[in-house]
């Protein structure tokens, strides 16, 4: 599947998905790839007649299509907005479901994160780790904890056994724990007034930077 | 790839093609227009030019090689705007061999010519057009090989233009091939006469000499047709390599 590029003309959605799956040995059934790809509800439409992400899913059904035992996808999202980059995940998902296998490549590492089970990072041109997500997070180790804390130096907050950093956002502060146990049982022992406590394991994105050591976030 | 699916493929491109709007107006409409302004006025000449042809069976070849032109030449068109929204690439991914892809083109591209052609016909034969019917059939066998130089062409170009310069260049193209072929009124002698024996759209013209019976292209015309239909053939296959080997 192609990141960039437009549809041929003059063919509805259905007829375009049909003419491609003409080309293959064993394709997927026309409407249930209308039904999986969301562009059901627009396969009467004559293909010029889209919009940006109607394209874009198109473009995946003319993808699925073909039934393919690995799908490639290079930053398939890029184009969607919030909605329709829901809407193909969960598209994707569905498909790798019945036993497919979908590599993407991403600079959003929240997708990865969300949606990958298995995620390589590479910094520089070299893997730089690689596994199931949730491991890949825990290697990190650190957690996030944040809470409804107003007044406190910031510089005692760091101090608290278990933190290795603080911060703060308006009312809020946001501590990085090395051991978030030790963290909140001091908090509250030092400040009980505390509220609207979460704690939350660092994101892939974090963990990207701490396995890359690069503070600025360059590029995946 | 089986007969089946390219015929599955094979439908859908021409369903395409009927749907450009543009198809009609330029291979169909245009020629008969002005095939009924032209031959209308002139049904009663029995001997246009000194051809010995009517002037309703000549113009209704000459109106007919202009429109089965364009018609094989818009293949071209498709092609460039194709390329433009990188669906060929699409396509390259997909089993579909280039054969077949071109195969898919000079099919419709000939879909489209006989539907002109029958237009033409029909026009004729109400002005007055009449032949035997071993005449049409010769006829119709002549100018459908002699559009094969112009599928080549059509690929060729289509590889090599964008669609916003094809449009005009095969317009022009087309208008200038049709004069010198004597499309409009016949060249029966000078520079023209000439030169236009070695151009594919002069013999597409001289396939109404069926009409004077005995052979209707000499020797030369085959091989004035090999010889372009070789070196356009070529050219097509330099424009889609050149142009396949850049991502």
């Amino acid at each position: 599947m192609l990141q960039t590029g437009s549809l041929i003309r003059d063919l509805s959605v259905r007829e375009l998905v049909a003419m491609m799956a003409a080309l293959y040995p064993e394709p997927l059934a026309i409407e249930e790839v209308l039904e999986l790809t969301g562009t059901a509800e627009f396969a009467g439409q004559r293909t010029q007649k889209l919009s940006g992400g109607q394209t874009q899913r198109v473009r995946a059904a003319v993808a699925l299509v073909s039934n393919p035992e690995l799908l490639v996808l290079d930053e398939p999202t890029v184009a969607l907005d919030v909605e329709g980059r829901q809407a193909f995940w969960h598209t994707m998902r569905e498909f790798a479901a019945r036993g497919k296998t979908i590599m993407f490549a991403t600079h959003y590492l929240e997708e990865a994160d969300a949606y990958a089970d298995r995620a390589v990072l590479m910094a520089h041109g070299r893997v730089v780790a690689d596994g199931p997500t949730n491991e890949l997070k825990a290697m990190v180790g650190s957690r996030t904890l944040r809470a409804t804390l107003p007044g406190v130096e910031l510089p005692a907050l760091a101090a608290l056994p278990g933190v290795s950093a603080a911060d703060r956002r308006g009312e809020a502060i946001l501590l990085t724990c090395a051991d978030s146990d030790a963290a909140i049982r001091a908090l509250l022992a030092a400040y009980p007034q505390a509220r609207d406590i979460e704690i939350n394991a660092a994101g892939l994105e974090q963990a990207f930077l701490a396995l890359t050591g690069e503070p600025d976030g360059a590029a995946a | 790839m089986s007969a089946g699916i390219s015929l599955t493929y094979l439908r859908y491109e021409l369903l395409r093609t009927f749907r450009n709007r543009r198809f009609f107006i330029l291979s169909l409409v245009f020629p008969l227009v002005l095939y009924l302004l032209i031959a209308g006025s002139t049904r009663n000449e029995h001997n246009l030019g000194g051809t010995g042809i009517s002037a309703p069976v000549y113009f209704m070849v000459g109106m007919a090689s202009w429109g089965t032109m364009t018609a094989m030449l818009s293949c071209g068109a498709r092609i460039a705007a194709e390329r433009a929204v990188g669906w060929n690439r699409q396509l390259r991914i997909t089993p579909l061999s280039p054969r077949a892809y071109f195969r898919a083109k000079v099919l419709t591209g000939y879909a489209m010519a006989i539907l002109s052609l029958a237009v033409l016909y029909v026009a004729g034969a109400a002005l007055g057009a009449s032949l035997t019917a071993g005449e049409w059939l010769k006829m119709t066998f002549l100018i459908l090989v002699g559009l094969v130089p112009f599928a080549a062409l059509g690929i060729a170009l289509g590889h090599v233009l964008t669609p916003d310069s094809i449009g005009p260049a095969l317009g022009g193209g087309v208008a200038l091939l049709a004069f010198l072929g004597g499309t409009w009124f016949p060249i029966t002698s000078g520079f023209f006469f000439h030169l236009g024996q070695y151009l594919p759209s002069w013999w597409l013209v001289q396939a109404s000499h069926v009409a004077l019976g005995g052979h209707s292209w000499p020797a030369k015309a085959w091989i004035v047709m090999a010889v372009w239909t070789a070196l356009l053939s070529l050219l097509a296959a330099r424009a889609y390599t050149r142009d396949t080997g850049r991502v």
